[in-house]
């Protein structure tokens, strides 16, 4: 079985994530480029999967590690296999600069089936864009079924399980493979590459694809090489978030619960 | 603030490796650091964890289930744990320098096979035991005996000060013992004794001023029987293979007090930033810069020296000098940044909850255990040729 993860370089998020005023893209430069926390974490539960069903004779599981990203952020995907990855695929164009998300759906889809998977695992959102949107968008391009938002992930021969929670209640969702699935930060705790991982790396596949390495299968989605070079949804215009101002400092003489009380209702939040 | 590692011409993997360690010091040592200390406890899930990540393992090959890297790998990763805990660091340097190397070093292929997986794995421990009361800076003067009876080793003696010794996954301690006499001299060997053998007993842990989430005890041993084929390496080579034992360790203490120092210096820059005193912030103080700028300076000399003798160990050259130079600078660097740093954080650095409090009290030993300053000085100064 073949199980790809997709991962994402993105900023540290325990830096400060500057975006740049300029391109409205945030400026990676700024900060140091890190495997996002969830992807790391999806990315920890399929390798453990592979493990187990290695250990318990219930066949070899290969993973993949997939991300479309900067020429530069290599080094997140060498993290991805020195974790225990068997194989990476970097898609790094430069034309690919700036695309929306409907683009990147459509690059990763095209990756994807070039590679062919039995499953795909994202994680639920990423923690720079935020869009949320990628596995669904996925799982139409590829017309596989999609498993969103899952809190826990069973992998058997033939199908994926798992649970997600809602305000109501926790529900139970299974799909046959091939699929795909997103899951949340609930996964388990990546763990920190061993030094053998991390010497292993260096000798693991890492493929570099370029557009025009895909153009067969972008073909195939029914989507024009040189349109993906631009994307459709165009940032406008971007500013900086105000500085943050100080706050009012409330000193007790007796009387501070009422002055907290009057502060609250003043600004609507009571 | 933190110095960029990356100018230390170490290899990518070696970067990696190091930045990954200190990762897991930050998100997985710190937050327990304080705790650990104050109720003088090794935390041994902590311990399990750098199990799993294969840090006991780092310079060993990996037919013995090790990492396949060698001291440098090992000596970045107690360094990157120091700076954050000591006891953290020394537990995994003493558990490879200590505990692992004497058996991968000088230990029969059973030995090795029987012994070193479980050890490299970080899932059982062992010591060294060479210091007795009487016997510490001069460790020939070992006073332990073990005597063939049959097909046994009878040992009698006591050791003391033993990293490691007592932990819940601690297996044996490979001791030192006067094994016979020839020509008048002492015979010495090395033995391993089981923990668990009738008559070893690990006595109460000692109550020491730092290092208090490391494990530590007095041992005696009284008619302690072990199979003839516990002898570690040579009968007789006991003296040799201790000295090369101790010779690679200090390379390794080294790289603890390299971190240290630099845990020490990272926390009190950061602290001259942020404390006003009249109004200004501490960093804005001349001597408080100096001191700072000195601090760094520390920091640097001793990183280069024990990578220079690292490199030499590793390149399979001499490096009795380099490893001698290595400690005194290091564990000197360690003791004056971590007074430096509790003098800038005031009374908050006489208080254990900031960690250069720990580091002043965990620094000290630094200067004596695995050879004291004085020792270093006399292997320097009989390379010199003055001794
Ligand atoms: C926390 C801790 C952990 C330890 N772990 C271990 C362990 O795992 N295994 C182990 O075997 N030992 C261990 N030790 C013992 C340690 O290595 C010894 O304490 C150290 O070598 C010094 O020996 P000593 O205490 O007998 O001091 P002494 O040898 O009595 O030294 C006293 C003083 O005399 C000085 N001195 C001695 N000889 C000379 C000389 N020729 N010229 C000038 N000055 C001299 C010394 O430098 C020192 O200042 C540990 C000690 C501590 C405190």
């Amino acid at each position: 079985m073949k199980i790809v993860v997709l991962v994402k370089p993105v900023p540290d998020t325990y830096g400060d994530r500057v975006l740049s005023l300029e391109t409205g893209l945030a400026d990676r430069a700024a900060s140091e480029t890190v495997l996002d926390e969830i992807t790391e974490r999806a990315l920890e539960a399929v390798i453990r999967h592979a493990e187990e069903s290695a250990k318990s004779g219930a066949g070899e599981v290969e993973v993949v590690a997939m991300t479309m990203a900067p020429a530069d952020s290599q080094s997140t995907l060498r993290k991805a296999l020195a974790m225990g990855a068997a194989s990476a695929v970097h898609i790094a164009d430069e034309r690919l600069a700036g695309a929306d998300l409907v683009r990147t759906a459509e690059v990763l889809a095209a990756a994807l089936r070039r590679a062919g998977a039995d499953l795909i695992v994202a994680g639920n959102g990423s923690t720079d864009g935020s869009g949320g949107v990628m596995p669904s968008m996925l799982a139409e391009l590829l017309e596989l079924p999609a498993a969103t938002r899952l809190e826990t992930i069973e992998i058997t021969a033939d199908a994926v399980r798992g649970t997600r929670e809602t305000d109501g209640g926790t529900m139970t969702v299974t799909a046959a493979l091939p699929a795909v699935v997103s899951v949340t930060e609930r996964m388990p705790d990546p763990r920190f590459p061993a030094l053998k991982g991390i010497m292993g790396a260096k000798k693991k596949p890492l493929e570099v694809v370029a557009l025009d390495d895909l153009s067969a299968e972008l073909e195939g989605l029914g989507v024009a090489l040189d349109e993906t070079a631009s994307a459709r949804s165009i940032m406008v215009a971007a500013t900086q978030r105000p500085a943050r101002e100080a706050g009012e400092i409330i000193t007790d003489d007796g009387t501070a619960g009422e002055r907290i009380a009057a502060f609250l209702a003043d600004r609507r939040l009571a | 603030m933190a110095i960029d590692l990356s100018t230390y011409s170490l290899t990518d993997d070696e970067l990696t490796l190091s930045e990954g360690v200190r990762d897991f010091a930050e998100r997985v040592v710190a937050p327990v650091s304080y705790e650990a200390d104050r109720t003088k406890t090794l935390p041994m899930d902590v311990v399990a964890q750098m199990g799993e990540m294969g840090l006991f393992g780092i310079p060993f090959p990996e037919e013995y289930g090790g990492q396949g890297g060698d001291y440098f790998a090992l000596c970045l990763a107690i360094e990157a744990l120091a700076r954050v805990d000591q006891s953290i660091a020394i537990t995994l340097e003493a558990g490879v320098s200590l505990g692992a190397m004497p058996i991968f070093n000088f230990g029969s292929d059973e030995q090795k096979a029987e012994l070193l997986p479980a050890l490299l794995a970080g899932e059982a421990l062992a010591g060294f035991g060479l210091t007795e009361p009487e016997a510490g800076s001069d460790a020939g003067a070992t006073r332990t005996t073990a005597r063939l009876e049959g097909d046994e080793w009878v040992i009698n003696g006591s050791k003391q000060f033993i990293t490691n010794s007592g932990t819940p996954i601690t297996k044996f301690i490979t001791v030192t013992a006067v094994t016979g006499e020839t020509d008048g001299r002492k015979e010495i060997s090395t033995i391993y004794v089981p923990n668990g053998t009738p008559g070893f007993t690990v006595e109460p842990a000692y109550d020491k001023v730092g290092w208090h989430a490391s494990d530590t005890h007095p041992l005696t041993f009284s008619d302690v029987r072990v199979p003839a084929a516990n002898l570690v390496g040579q009968r007789g080579r006991g003296f040799a293979n201790f000295l090369h034992i101790l010779d690679e360790g200090r390379i390794a203490i080294a790289a603890l007090s390299t971190g240290a120092a630099e845990g020490c210096l990272e926390e009190a820059v950061d602290y001259a930033h942020k404390r006003k005193v009249f109004g200004e912030p501490l960093a804005s103080r001349q001597n408080v810069q100096f001191v700072l700028a000195r601090m760094q300076t520390r920091v640097h000399n001793a990183r280069l020296a024990w990578h220079h003798a690292a490199r030499l160990r590793d390149a399979g050259k001499p490096f009795k000098t380099e490893a001698a130079l290595a400690k005194l600078t290091a564990s000197d660097a360690a003791m004056d940044n971590a007074r430096d740093a509790t003098q800038i954080f005031g009374g908050n650095g006489f208080m254990n909850e900031y960690s250069v409090a720990r580091h002043y009290r965990d620094s000290k030993i630094l200067e004596i255990g695995e050879g004291t300053s004085e020792v270093q000085l006399l292997v320097i100064a009989r390379a010199l040729g003055v001794a």
